[in-house]
């Protein structure tokens, strides 16, 4: 697989990931109404990351589509990041990894808009309001239980304290990423994390949580190296086209 | 902790606020945001009310004949008895 086909894939499979937890919130959210906010993200989450494994698809040329590679890899081929394959855990952690993952994406994008991949640009330049909405959701969420009631703030700074580290491989840069980011197609994730970290940290701090100081930062996503929750995820989404191949609505 | 909003979207420049619908949220911002998620999925608006339910005066049903049923008998009121000249347009 060339170096542009596996950076897509890694944007593809952060989305197509964490756009099926979110949609396993579907029936089972708070309330209606956030059960539609939650399921809408995944929805958008969803139209990018098919848009970004056909692009992947179609820079690799071996005859592949979006549906090969989102239902028929294996989850030592998924390049998503650790943090968007975890479990929801309760309404807390899954703000908390919406906070970390949508502020980071939302970076990515405003700058891949710029790419001289026009598909990268295309999608990123759509997905960029999308992306803006997801942020603010999580950001008004955050503010209400962190600064809400006693359990609602334990909670959530349980949520955050747990997700923390898992955002640190977002940033994680490598040779296969450089060699992009010469031919201006790829961004480096370094450069986001000032930002990142400046927007978050004012969140947390408006929501009276207290920002996480760690070191600990697992990683491997981007090399096919997952959590346990993986598999299981994956097992749920690819039982039917694994049951019917090729069956159509 | 969740009231019970009701929502109003305008769906093109120039048009009323339309009511479409009521929701739950805890506060004016949540309750603008369910709205956007819950009622304009489908590109329904470009602008969105959201109203305290409980900041609603509605009329009772037991004074509907009170209030409505006068009106049922003066068509006079009604602009039908007007003869629109030719070449008016857009009347």
């Amino acid at each position: 697989m060339t170096g542009g086909a596996e950076y897509t894939l890694r944007l593809g499979d952060d989305a197509l990931v964490l756009a099926q937890r979110l949609s396993e919130w579907s029936a089972r959210a708070p309330d209606l109404e956030e059960d539609l906010a939650l399921t809408n993200i995944a929805l958008d989450l969803l139209g990018q990351a098919r848009a970004l494994l056909s692009r992947a698809a179609e820079l690799e040329g071996a005859g592949r589509d979006e549906d090969d590679l989102a239902y028929l890899r294996g989850e030592r081929e998924f390049r998503n990041a650790l943090i968007v394959e975890q479990p929801n855990g309760d309404f807390a952690r899954t703000i908390a990894r919406q906070l970390l993952f949508s502020s980071y994406q939302l970076g990515l994008y405003d700058r891949l808009c710029d790419s001289t991949d026009d598909v990268l640009a295309g999608v990123a330049a759509k997905a960029v309001k999308e992306v803006a909405y997801h942020r603010d959701h999580a950001t008004e969420w955050t503010l209400r239980l962190g600064d809400g009631t006693e359990e609602s703030h334990r909670r959530m700074q349980d949520a955050v304290d747990w997700t923390w580290p898992l955002a640190a491989e977002l940033f994680e840069h490598d040779a296969l990423a450089e060699q992009l980011v010469r031919e201006e197609i790829a961004v480096d994730a370094r450069e986001l994390r000032p930002a990142w970290e400046h927007y978050v940290g004012g969140v947390l701090a408006e929501a009276t949580l207290e920002r996480p100081d760690t070191a600990y930062a697992p990683s491997g996503g981007r090399r096919g190296e997952h959590s346990e929750a993986l598999g299981h995820m994956l097992a749920v989404m690819q039982s039917v086209h694994r049951s019917h191949p090729g069956a159509t609505w | 902790m969740s009231e019970l909003w009701e929502v109003f979207v305008r769906s093109r420049r120039g048009l009323a606020h339309q009511h479409v619908g009521s929701l739950h949220a805890p506060d004016a911002r949540m309750a603008l945001r369910n709205a956007r998620d819950v009622y304009t999925r489908r590109e329904e608006g470009v602008s969105i009310w959201v109203v305290p339910a409980r900041a609603i005066t509605a009329s009772s049903p037991d004074e509907k004949d009170a209030f409505f049923d006068p009106a049922g008998d003066k068509p006079y009121r009604h602009p039908t008895f007007y003869d629109v000249p030719d070449g008016v347009p857009h009347l």
